[in-house]
């Protein structure tokens, strides 16, 4: 290595200049966190390599802090969470499937131990501003967790008894276990907000009137849509909006449900909806949609669960007709359509000409849709709405139009999902926190971003380098008799820590990055050699499209940059398509003078508080 | 020193060849040699040359004898047939098997040392007698494998890394084998793959003897000031006399030159070595010209690089021989011991 060292290489490279693409600029946190697909997928923007090596290494108390901090809830969205950050997960571009990464969060919640004195504790002196959060949800109890520690004084408000919102009363137990939203719950209510729950506020006016100096909106998207069809009020007593049905079932006000039941809709809340039938006592339930299987709106996992449990879907149905004899339910009848698509792709359902089909049922649960509704919000108050409905909101503050009022989760851009709503709560947070202190609210503060190097020894580094190539595993159910005969049974069993372990090596450790030093290369050619993905080419630089056809391997993904060096001694420049990098560090290892190094990125978003 | 393998994932839009095969698949172990060494690259420049041939690896032999570069062959094509012999007698070895199976492709991969040194003699009568083979010198002026001595390519007056200054004139194995009769004589550069993998395709596609002295940096014993084997000195050196282009049989060609800027020289299968000229009056097939031009621009400290002489109706071995066709190993015992009175007729003739 000492050998090695006395290589004259300092100060190579030319700056003639040349036609093409500007050197990347690293030093720019947007460049390297682009190539984390995951985390920058992330609604929260969770540091997800990192907690999955702390997961492989055991350390599960650590790898929940680390999700702790950015996504809050990290057992409830290691079974719930509409996982983003799969679908970009680099592992499906270059092997199979994606790093089952949510169910990894599950395990370090799961195994953990008490992390307790980790949390923050509640604030010991108060900066005297008083913090509004309307509705208990995801959102607010975001909000409430960057704020308290600062010493907001910070007033939870919910129509429910309980904190939680839809987590609480929406998703079905046997996906979610109660402990663990009191958990998660509780370490915010730890915080000690102020909680004024069970009441249902009923004018904004109202609490601005009483001198808060900020007022959250967090009441989500509560209204689900009806399908108004000849025959719906005559057989009212037996067609259900899925959601109230579901809260119904939740609250414990409805305990069964008759033997045939029809779930109208697609998505995720048909799904809740038709699983938690055949645990109440539902033996012929069927799922009927409007369009094509393939378009359902559900996450495939949930889909794949509801097939898994005896429950048809059947797609291409339009409901016509809700039938019914002496005040009870005996059917819907559905016109059978086909997906047709116009020159410019348009969509459109048309009749196949079949007769029309009768499902035969007892029971209706309509899951079309739901929509946020301000009742509560008076028109004249400052706060805009526009034509749909949904106020006015800075996508990057989350004000209104009135300053004191801010929005977020499913209240501010309609119905999402918990990590979405999280996101959004530290983003106000912020917010609230910089106009409350007198400042710009639309000059964020800057994430917190470190890179360090992971050398360790010639061939030795600080991560497992190595890539594995084992398939996604699969996450052991409950046999499928048991799951059907408890409400709260959870389905889900969740990896056992060797399963776990497997899975986690399956990440590529994608914020480690291959960080390029043009002065120390002597274009020797090794990186391009060894690289297993055909990721880097030195060549003449030239404009970006021109050159992504003429690389090693043509770099076809545009999503993904290219990182491009000044010009070299030669006058070429050293062009790496971030595209199917597989992080294995082996240009690192096999380059002469270290022109290539190995460094860990950690990205960490910015929270209410930061300067 | 480990390194990991090479991880079997590979770049998901990886082109195939007309076997089906991607480069990828013309690998062999991982290598072991000091990180940024020169062989490397032809190692991955043999790979992508046969690739681009679609030649199936078990078709080619790897013959090489002892150093650095001859502990290549198992960084390459890990499905052909191979044989590591005795420093400085790959040649003989790779006679003796071309002799006995002429199916096969043969490539030796030699070093500096291997072939200029101990290997001097067996290297010029394998040249000479035009063995049909690919005959690749792996050269970095010094003995890599044991430490760096000066080898004896190393230029009169280069430095070793410790400053010892060579006082002996270097053998120019190109120049050796135009005098020797190679047939397909070129030099190029590790860190010029652009050149090099054509260069080895036409040795490749070549019948005979086919030489390419391939200068290939030692990082860890001569990439420093003073040497003349380092990738800045032979990049700021290098004086490339033409651009080949490999056209094969039955295969459109592409690119349009001006007359009288390519020359085309038609080889015994087909195969047609197109030439660039970046040199206006270098002519490759002229043997004795080519020396010329050799020993003027060395004398001017220039490298002169590309295909430097190539023989149109080249012939090998075999052919001078007048040897049966068929492999040995394939003929049967009849043939092989054709019995007593066909060894009396032999014995006969010679009295
Ligand atoms: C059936 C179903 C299943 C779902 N499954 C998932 C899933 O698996 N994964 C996922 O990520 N997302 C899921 N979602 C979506 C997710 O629940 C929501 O996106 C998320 O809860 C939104 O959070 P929020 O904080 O904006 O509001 P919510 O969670 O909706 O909370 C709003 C709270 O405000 C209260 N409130 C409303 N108005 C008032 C008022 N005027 N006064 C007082 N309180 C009020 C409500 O009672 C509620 O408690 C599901 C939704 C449904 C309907
Ligand atoms: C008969 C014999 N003599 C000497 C040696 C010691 N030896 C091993 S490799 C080598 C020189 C190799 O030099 P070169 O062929 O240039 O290979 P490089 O390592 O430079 O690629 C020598 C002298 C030997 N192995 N066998
Ligand atoms: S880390 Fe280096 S060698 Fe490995 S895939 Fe990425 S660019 Fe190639
Ligand atoms: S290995 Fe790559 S980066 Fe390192 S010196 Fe060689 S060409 Fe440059
Ligand atoms: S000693 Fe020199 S020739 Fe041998 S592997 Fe190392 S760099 Fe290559
Ligand atoms: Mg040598």
């Amino acid at each position: 290595m000492s050998e090695i060292g006395e290589l004259d290489v300092a100060g190579r490279g030319t700056d003639a200049p040349v036609a093409g693409m500007p050197p990347t600029d690293i030093a720019d946190p947007a460049y390297f966190h682009k190539v984390v697909d995951c985390q920058w997928a992330c609604p929260a923007h969770t540091p997800v390599p990192e907690y999955i090596r702390l997961i492989a290494a055991g350390r599960y108390a650590d790898a929940y802090m680390v999700n702790w901090w950015s996504n809050v809830f990290p057992g409830i969205l290691g079974r719930t969470c509409d996982r983003p950050c799969e679908p970009a997960c680099r592992r499906a571009r270059v092997e199979r499937e994606p790093v089952a990464i949510c169910r990894l969060k599950r395990v370090a919640a799961d195994y953990k131990d008490d992390i307790r004195d980790r949390l923050p504790r509640p604030a010991t002196a108060k900066n005297g501003f008083r913090v509004a959060l309307v509705g208990a949800g995801p959102a607010s109890l975001t909000v409430a967790r960057d704020l308290l520690p600062l010493g907001y004084h910070c007033v939870l408000f919910d129509q429910d008894v309980r904190a939680g919102g839809m987590i609480r009363t929406q998703i079905p137990r046997f996906r979610l276990p109660e402990e663990v939203i009191d958990e998660e719950v509780g370490y915010i209510l730890g915080l000690e907000p102020e909680l004024r729950l069970g009441r249902r506020v009923e004018s904004l006016k109202a609490l601005l009137d009483e001198g808060f100096d900020a007022v959250f909106v967090g009441t989500g998207a509560p209204k689900g849509r009806d399908l108004e069809v000849p025959g719906r009020r005559e057989a009212a007593a037996h067609v259900h909006i899925g959601m109230e049905w579901l809260a119904a079932v939740s609250f414990g006000h409805v305990k069964s449900i008759a033997e045939r039941v029809v779930v109208l809709g697609g998505g995720n809340t048909a799904m809740d909806c038709c699983r938690t039938a055949r645990r109440l006592g539902g033996k012929e339930v069927t799922v009927a949609v409007r369009s094509a299987f393939a378009e359902m709106k559900a996450s495939p996992w949930e889909i794949e669960d509801a097939l898994s449990e005896d429950i048809p879907i059947l797609d291409h149905l339009v409901p016509l007709e809700f039938l019914h004899e002496g005040g009870k339910l005996t059917g819907v009848r559905f016109r059978k359509v086909r997906t047709e698509r116009d020159a410019q792709g348009r969509r459109s359902l048309v009749p196949t000409g079949e007769p029309d089909l009768v499902i035969r049922c007892d029971v209706v649960l309509v899951a079309i849709g739901q929509e946020a509704a301000f009742p509560w919000i008076e028109r004249d108050i400052g706060v805009a709405f526009d034509r749909h409905g949904l106020p006015v909101v800075d996508p990057v503050t989350f004000r209104s139009t009135h300053p004191k009022v801010f929005f977020g989760g499913d209240a501010a851009f309609g119905p999402k999902n918990i990590i979405t709503a999280v996101a959004h709560g530290h983003e106000a947070a912020i917010s609230i926190d910089l106009v409350l202190r007198g400042l710009d609210p639309l000059r964020r503060p800057p994430p917190e971003v470190r890179l360090t190097s992971q050398k360790m020894g010639l061939h030795e580094w600080a991560y497992d380098n190595e890539v594995s190539l084992e398939a996604r595993r699969r996450v052991p159910h409950l046999p499928r008799s048991r799951a059907l005969a408890s409400l709260s049974a959870e389905v889900e069993l969740g990896f056992n820590p060797e399963q776990a372990w497997h899975e986690a090596e399956r990440c590529l450790n994608c914020d480690v990055q291959t960080v390029f030093t043009r002065e120390l290369c002597i274009e020797c050619d090794a990186c391009v050699d060894i690289c297993p993905m055909d990721c880097i080419t030195f060549t003449v630089n030239g404009p970006e499209a021109e050159l992504r056809g003429r690389l090693k391997a043509p770099a076809r993904n545009l999503d993904q940059p290219l990182y491009v060096s000044a010009p070299l001694a030669t006058g070429r420049v050293m062009v790496k398509d971030e595209d199917v990098c597989l992080h294995c560090g082996l240009c690192a290892e096999r380059c002469p003078t270290g022109a290539w190094d190995m460094q860990k990125f950690l990205l960490e978003t910015a929270r209410a508080g930061c300067r | 020193m480990t390194y990991l393998p090479k991880p079997k994932l590979h770049h998901p839009a990886l082109p195939k060849n007309a076997l089906g095969l991607t480069h990828r698949d013309y690998e062999g172990a991982i290598s072991t040699l000091c990180a940024g060494c020169g062989h490397d690259s032809i190692s991955a420049a043999i790979i992508q040359a046969c690739f681009e041939l679609d030649i199936e690896p078990h078709r080619i032999a790897k013959l090489s004898g002892i150093g650095c570069s001859s502990k290549t062959p198992t960084y390459f094509l890990g499905t052909a047939h191979g044989f590591n012999s005795v420093h400085g007698r790959m040649p003989s070895v790779l006679t003796g098997a071309n002799l006995a199976n002429r199916d096969l492709i043969y490539l030796g991969v030699s070093g500096d040392g291997d072939s200029a040194s101990i290997g001097l003699g067996q290297f010029a009568h394998c040249i000479r007698r035009g063995v049909d083979m690919v005959y690749i010198v792996e050269n970095n002026g010094v003995y890599g494998l044991t430490k760096g001595q000066f080898s004896a390519t190393a230029d009169k007056g280069s430095k070793s890394k410790k400053g010892v200054v060579n006082p002996d004139s270097p053998i120019d194995l190109v120049a050796l084998a135009l005098l020797l009769g190679a047939t397909y004589v070129g030099r190029s550069f590790s860190g010029d793959k652009a050149q090099l993998v054509p260069l080895i395709k036409g040795a490749l596609r070549h019948k005979g003897a086919a030489f390419l002295d391939v200068i290939s940096p030692c990082v860890t014993f001569n990439n420093h000031k003073g040497s003349t084997k380092s990738f800045d000195f032979v990049r700021e050196h290098n004086d490339a006399v033409n651009r080949l282009d490999i056209i094969l049989p039955q295969k459109p060609i592409t690119a349009e030159y001006e007359p009288g800027e390519v020359i085309e020289v038609p080889q015994h299968d087909g195969t047609i070595l197109r030439l660039l000229k970046l040199e206006a009056d270098y002519d490759p097939t002229d043997r004795v010209a080519a020396m010329d031009y050799l020993f003027e621009h060395r004398a001017r400290g220039e490298i002169v690089t590309g295909l430097l002489y190539v023989e149109p109706h080249s012939t090998d071995l075999h052919d001078e021989l007048g040897t049966v066709a068929t492999p040995l190993n394939r003929l049967g015992e009849a043939e092989l011991c054709p019995g007593a009175a066909a060894l009396a007729k032999v014995n006969a003739a010679h009295r």
